[in-house]
């Protein structure tokens, strides 16, 4: 069922002629409660696909706003089986939105590629992205997933060009992420039109939907990202929203969010 | 040595043997592809290598001398104690041998703009003199904790010119500072050059900071076998990340009668959770780009590493380190903050050398290993640096104020 969890949502978001919103949230931050209360609210409040970050002590391609919340979910001791627990939570109340699990190599590489995969399927996960493991180093857990119908999902940067895109887009599954920004998660503005060329150049070697996401922070800028691109993803400003204002504040930017990528404001 | 097995180490994908390869974004894989290029073109040019070796002579002052450490070999009544004497290199330690062969990569491959992640200060210093020589805008990494008890080298790399950027994520030490680095990596692709101070990173770091580091063991093992005659029963030398230690070890590796020795800092000992010995008390994980030993608790978190030495302080170690200790062909020791204390005084005191903390540790061990070794004996350890800049640190260790 995973992987076409995947596509169905994608189907049914071009069906709507709008694209797809990708909401990101942090397992655990502030605790488990709190951040379960967000998850299962994101659905209803707009979210297409749900992002679940899995908290890591040093996550490199992450701006302040996600590493402090990595931080307050590790002081609270959220452990993998605490996020794979809230995804089994989620999965068991919504059927058919997509979960994807978002996080850095080590804590699933410490648990071992193929026992990862096996409870993650059991917890309803339908893809996976490992920020810090590219194509070159992703073979050993892409066989796992695969064996557990979960998508591995490729990163695209603004840096990765001519044969590299070719290769990096051959064997991707699910659909294919675009990073807007030379930058860390939050840090700047995407530009529209870089954006929108870089997903046309993409869709030359794929045929799986494009989302992007990494530096967008307000209905706006989702608005103008949704126009060029199947998916449009917001992590930092849920996050932040979260932390500052709780779960119910955090779900109304969901809703605005989500009615600026599907294009009804 | 045309059949040296281990030129072939790493293999075209960084791996030495399971350690190693490429863990990082995507955004930085087209950079670190690129720099491989550059590293393999660049090392085998004779121009690149001549200006290398021009520098390394007239600006670092190598060859550094290899030095019979008469008193302490008496002290210990064991083997014959030799230093390589990498401390009196211009800056004060071994880095500079590395920083200097990045940045001459940097300024071929067009880039502008140098970053640096340090913990004692140490490479921080030596990638912000390089900088300033050759006119470069320098950005170092430093952790908060560090900044606090290394003074005297936050003050030097301001004087070079360099911006200093406090770390204050995570535990404020050398990883944090190193997340930093490649946050900023990620973010100014186009102009900026990360210069990795120790043997670990994505490929090509751990290789070609072997490479750059690798100096040392080869003027060392000529000059061991000029002045005594023979090679070295054991070779030593401190292990932070390991660039000194695999500088020291490489040309040794097929001199199957040599012992190479690795001391890793054992903090409050092994026991107490705080130390900073990877091989001794980690596993295998993935941080920082390689595959490798890592200091980590149950789910897979980086743990704190801790070290009376800021160098020393750090939760992983290069992989090469890694793959050598799998396969047994070197051996990894530790020393505790209060052995490595000791050893400091005992140098300072019978050799009228002040060693940094770092090589202090390795010392720890070198009186363990003479006396075990007996009179025939002979020991080749790396005197890494120098410890004007641990005078501070030490003095309040040692309940005097200044
Ligand atoms: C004098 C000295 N020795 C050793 C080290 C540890 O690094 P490595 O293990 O890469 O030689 C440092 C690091 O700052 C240092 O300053």
């Amino acid at each position: 069922m995973s992987i076409s969890r995947i596509e169905a949502a994608f189907a049914k978001c071009a069906n709507a002629d709008h694209s797809a919103f990708v909401a990101y949230m942090m397992a655990g931050d502030p605790d488990l409660a709190q951040s379960r209360e967000l998850l299962m609210g994101l659905p209803d409040a707009g979210a297409d696909i749900v992002e679940l970050g899995m908290p890591f002590s040093d996550p490199v391609a992450e701006g302040p706003t996600i590493q402090q919340a990595a931080q307050r979910s590790l002081l609270v001791r959220t452990k993998m089986q605490d996020v794979l627990a809230l995804a089994a939570d989620f999965r068991e109340v919504h059927s058919d939105t997509p979960l994807i699990l978002m996080g850095y190599a080590n804590p699933v590489h410490h648990m071992g590629w193929s026992k990862f995969a096996r409870l993650a399927a059991k917890s309803g996960v339908d893809g996976l992205i490992i920020v810090d493991l590219p194509p070159e180093e992703s073979q050993p857990l892409a066989m796992a997933l695969a064996d557990n119908d979960i998508a591995l999902i490729r990163l695209i940067a603004p840096t990765t060009k001519g044969a590299r895109l070719q290769q990096v887009l051959s064997g991707v599954s699910g659909f294919v992420y675009y990073v807007s920004i030379t930058g860390v998660t939050g840090a700047a503005i995407p530009d529209q039109q870089q954006v929108a060329r870089a997903v046309k150049d993409i869709k030359l070697h794929t045929g799986l939907p494009v989302a992007v996401g990494f530096g967008v922070r307000d209905p706006q800028t989702a608005k103008t990202i949704a126009d060029c691109a199947d998916g449009v993803v917001v992590g930092s400003a849920i996050v932040s929203q979260m932390h500052k204002k709780g779960a119910s504040s955090a779900l109304e930017l969901v809703k605005k969010l989500a009615e600026a990528a599907h294009g009804n404001i | 040595m045309t059949d040296n097995p281990w030129n072939n180490s790493p293999d075209t994908e960084g791996r030495f043997g399971g350690f190693g390869g490429r863990f990082i974004p995507e955004t930085l894989m087209p950079l670190v592809l690129e720099l491989e290029g550059a590293w393999q073109e660049a090392k085998t040019d004779p121009d690149f290598i001549a200006q290398m070796d021009g520098l390394l002579k007239d600006y670092v002052g190598r060859p550094s001398a290899v030095y019979h450490a008469m008193r302490l070999s008496e002290h210990f009544d064991g083997a014959k104690i030799w230093f390589k004497r990498d401390e009196l290199n211009h800056t004060g330690a071994h880095k500079i041998n590395n920083c200097l062969g990045q940045v001459l990569l940097a300024r071929r491959m067009g880039k502008t703009r140098i970053i640096a992640e340090t913990g004692a200060g140490q490479h921080g210093v030596a990638t912000a003199t390089v900088a300033a020589r050759f006119g470069l805008e320098c950005v170092v990494f430093m952790g908060s904790k560090d900044i606090e008890r290394q003074k005297p080298n936050v003050f030097r790399m301001k004087l070079l010119g360099a911006k200093i950027i406090p770390v204050t994520s995570g535990t404020g030490t050398l990883k944090d500072a190193m997340n930093e680095a490649l946050r900023d990596w990620v973010t100014h692709v186009d102009e900026t050059f990360y210069v990795i101070g120790t043997a670990a990173g994505p490929h090509p770091y751990p290789q070609m900071v072997r490479d750059l580091q690798s100096v040392i063991g080869r003027e060392a093992r000529a000059q061991i076998v000029e002045r005594e005659g023979r090679l070295p029963d054991a070779c030593v030398a401190c292990i932070g990340g390991g660039s000194n230690a695999i500088g020291l070890f490489y040309p040794f590796l097929n001199d199957k009668n040599v012992r190479l020795i690795g001391v890793e800092a054992a903090g409050r000992g092994l026991q107490s959770n705080e130390h900073a010995a990877s091989l001794t008390g980690g596993e295998p994980g993935i941080l920082h780009g390689n595959r490798t030993y890592l200091l980590q608790d149950d789910d897979g978190q980086i743990a704190d590493a801790h070290s009376i030495s800021a160098g020393l302080d750090y939760p992983g170690i290069g992989p090469e380190h890694s793959y050598l200790h799998d396969i047994g062909r070197a051996e990894y020791l530790s020393a505790t903050d209060e052995e490595a204390l000791d050893a400091f005084q005992l140098c300072t005191r019978l050799e009228g050398i002040i060693p940094a903390l770092e090589p202090a540790h390795a010392l720890a061990r070198v009186g363990d290993l003479a006396k075990e070794m007996g009179k025939d004996g002979l020991i080749l350890m790396n005197m890494c640096g120098r410890g004007d800049k641990d005078v501070f640190a030490v003095a309040d260790h040692l309940g005097v104020e200044l």
